[in-house]
């Protein structure tokens, strides 16, 4: 290497250094960058070598934290990371403008398709008897469309392509011919676990196609708990729109009802199924992930809970009542913790040693498992003695399918705190227990009604 | 010599202004300029004077265009607006007057360091 290239490369390392910076943007680092060079260049006419110009030029220039900060000082609102996608940020700004095309695309398109059953004389606001055809079908106006967000989005290839449509289309095959008995249980746990099986493929086009990379997967966690976030916002401030719109149509005399909740609840929710992915996608390196600060927040939280749970039912011996609810309020639970798990994981940094809030999250899966257990033996019990339904089979299964989960985690975890694994071993667990899920979904979906015989 | 650090804050505005009004400029320049003009006794830290070019800039008392160097790199002149000469002038009756009572005072009274003792 010469000089120049030497010096060239040392540039820049300082610009890659700089640009770190929330409160320095990237042209703020070109105008440093000129500085910088015309220090160098004069340094160097006044008999330096590239090298102890360079050195002399970022000393003047003044070290990255105080420089920061000054400019932090000016620039305040900056570290408020701007919620809005800062427009025309260099070279990706052509980028930017494609995705947001293709989210709204995709949005509206989703909110077209979802009236077009309409035509068909299937109602999107009467449940009556036998026109279940909303509640079964309701992912599949969402989800497909999200998975060609992300299938463009990544440039799947055609291969990937069919792969990503198969599961679509069964879905949309079976929901629609299956012979259900009108309000049956088999295909109520179908509509239920249809968006669970659904979200799952959507990880195919999310990876572009490499599910099997375990960072993949759990950068497709990441984004499930933030899109999360995103929608619960975005139906928030909907909930809002639309309540003022019924008030001042109203205070004109005119009912707006049926417009919002015919058009604008169901196109809304299904477009802000994209919107809130696009988000996520365009604000991922720009805003701090938030499910990982409510887990932070929460897991004391219901880690202190079950543990009075625990204690208390031990104190007062009484064991958990048997009734419909029980199983599923408890399956509930345990995806509570997992979510609480995973989202601790993500955002945890694995080379860290096991600090104060591994033994915290070690104990809420404890506890977690152990309320979980005494629930399941109670309802064991009862099973035996009135056979499986298939609510009770389904209810069952996904508690069983935790529980398997977090028991491992558990031990896995408690290797950790006492240094004998590291704990990309837990993380790598969760990943590769993912498609578990998704296997569960797709059977309850295909093949309980068949089992059971339609009910 | 080292000057307080309060002092040097507080003329850098002024001095900006009073660079700026002899013609556009860009950062680098600016802070060669005060070496010149102080004999090389006021350092600043070179990375500040962006900040405060930028909070000029804000307010409105200095314009920045992009535009090249000699040597074709992108670099952002600074050029003085009406509302900074205005904001100059003030600034310049405002120093008049300490630096008017500075010298009144340095006339009556010796610098004690410099007294043999």
């Amino acid at each position: 290497m010469t000089n120049e290239e030497i010096l060239e490369e040392r540039i820049g390392e300082w610009r890659q250094y700089f640009r770190g910076r929330q409160a320095i943007h990237a042209a703020d680092v070109e105008e440093l960058e000129d500085h910088l060079r015309s220090q160098i260049d004069g340094l160097r006419q006044a008999g330096l070598d590239g090298d102890e110009a360079f050195l002399v030029a970022v000393k003047r220039l003044g070290d990255l934290d105080s420089v920061s900060r000054e400019f932090a000082h000016e620039y305040s609102e900056r570290l408020w990371k701007q919620l809005v996608v800062p427009p025309g940020s260099g070279a990706s700004s052509l980028a930017i403008q494609r995705d947001t095309a293709l989210a709204v695309g995709l949005a509206i398109a989703a909110g077209i398709a979802i009236k077009i059953p309409e035509l068909f004389g299937h109602h999107i606001m009467s449940f009556q008897e036998g026109t279940s055809f909303y509640p079964r079908n309701l992912s599949l106006f969402a989800l497909p469309f999200l998975a060609v967000f992300f299938g463009l989005k990544r440039g799947l290839h055609t291969r990937g392509w069919s792969w990503l449509a198969v599961p679509f289309v069964v879905a949309g095959l079976v929901m629609n011919l299956l012979p259900f008995k009108p309000e049956g249980y088999t295909e109520a746990l179908a509509a239920i676990h249809l968006p669970i099986a659904l979200w799952l493929m959507v990880c195919y086009a999310y990876a572009g196609g490499q599910w099997r990379h375990h960072e993949q997967r759990m950068n497709y966690v990441r984004f499930s708990g933030e899109w999360f976030i995103y929608y619960t916002l975005i139906a928030l401030g909907g909930a809002i729109l639309m309540a003022f719109t019924h008030f001042i149509f109203q205070a004109i005399g005119l009912d707006a009802g049926q417009v919002l909740n015919g058009w604008v609840l169901p196109c809304g929710a299904v477009g802000a199924v994209i919107i809130a992915a696009w988000l996520v996608e365009s604000k991922q390196s720009v805003i701090e992930n938030m499910a990982p600060v409510l887990t932070w927040l929460f897991t004391p939280l219901f880690a202190a809970l079950l543990l009075t749970f625990v204690v208390a039912m031990i104190w007062t011996g009484s064991g958990i009542g048997v009734d419909r609810e029980v199983l599923i309020g408890f399956d509930l639970l345990l995806v509570l913790v997992l979510g609480l798990l995973l989202y601790a994981i993500s955002a945890r940094d694995l080379q860290a040693s096991p600090g104060r809030f591994d033994v915290l999250q070690l104990v809420l899966v404890v506890c977690a498992l152990v309320v979980d257990a005494l629930a399941l033996w109670a309802i064991a019990a009862r099973i035996s003695e009135f056979g499986f339904s298939p609510n009770k089979t389904a209810a069952l299964g996904m508690n069983l399918l935790l529980l398997v989960n977090l028991g491992w985690s558990a031990l896995l975890y408690a290797r950790f705190l006492t240094g004998r694994a590291p704990f990309s071993r837990l993380e790598r667990w969760q990943t590769t227990y993912m498609p578990a899920f998704a296997v569960w979904a797709w059977i309850v979906v295909l093949f309980f009604p068949v089992i059971f015989n339609y009910r | 010599m080292n000057i307080d650090k309060d002092l040097v804050a507080a003329s850098a505005t002024p001095l900006v202004l009073a660079i700026l009004s002899e013609g556009e400029s860009y950062g680098y320049a600016i802070i060669k300029r005060v070496g010149e003009l102080s004999g090389g006794e006021l350092q600043w830290t070179d990375g500040m004077v962006y900040p405060l070019l930028h909070r000029l800039e804000r307010n409105g008392l200095v314009d920045a265009v992009w535009g090249r160097s000699e040597t074709g790199r992108r670099r952002k002149y600074y050029r003085l607006t009406r509302a900074g000469a205005e904001q100059l002038s003030h600034q310049r009756r405002q120093w008049q007057v300490v630096d008017q009572a500075m010298r009144g005072l340095w006339r009556i009274a010796a610098d004690p360091a410099l007294e043999p003792a």
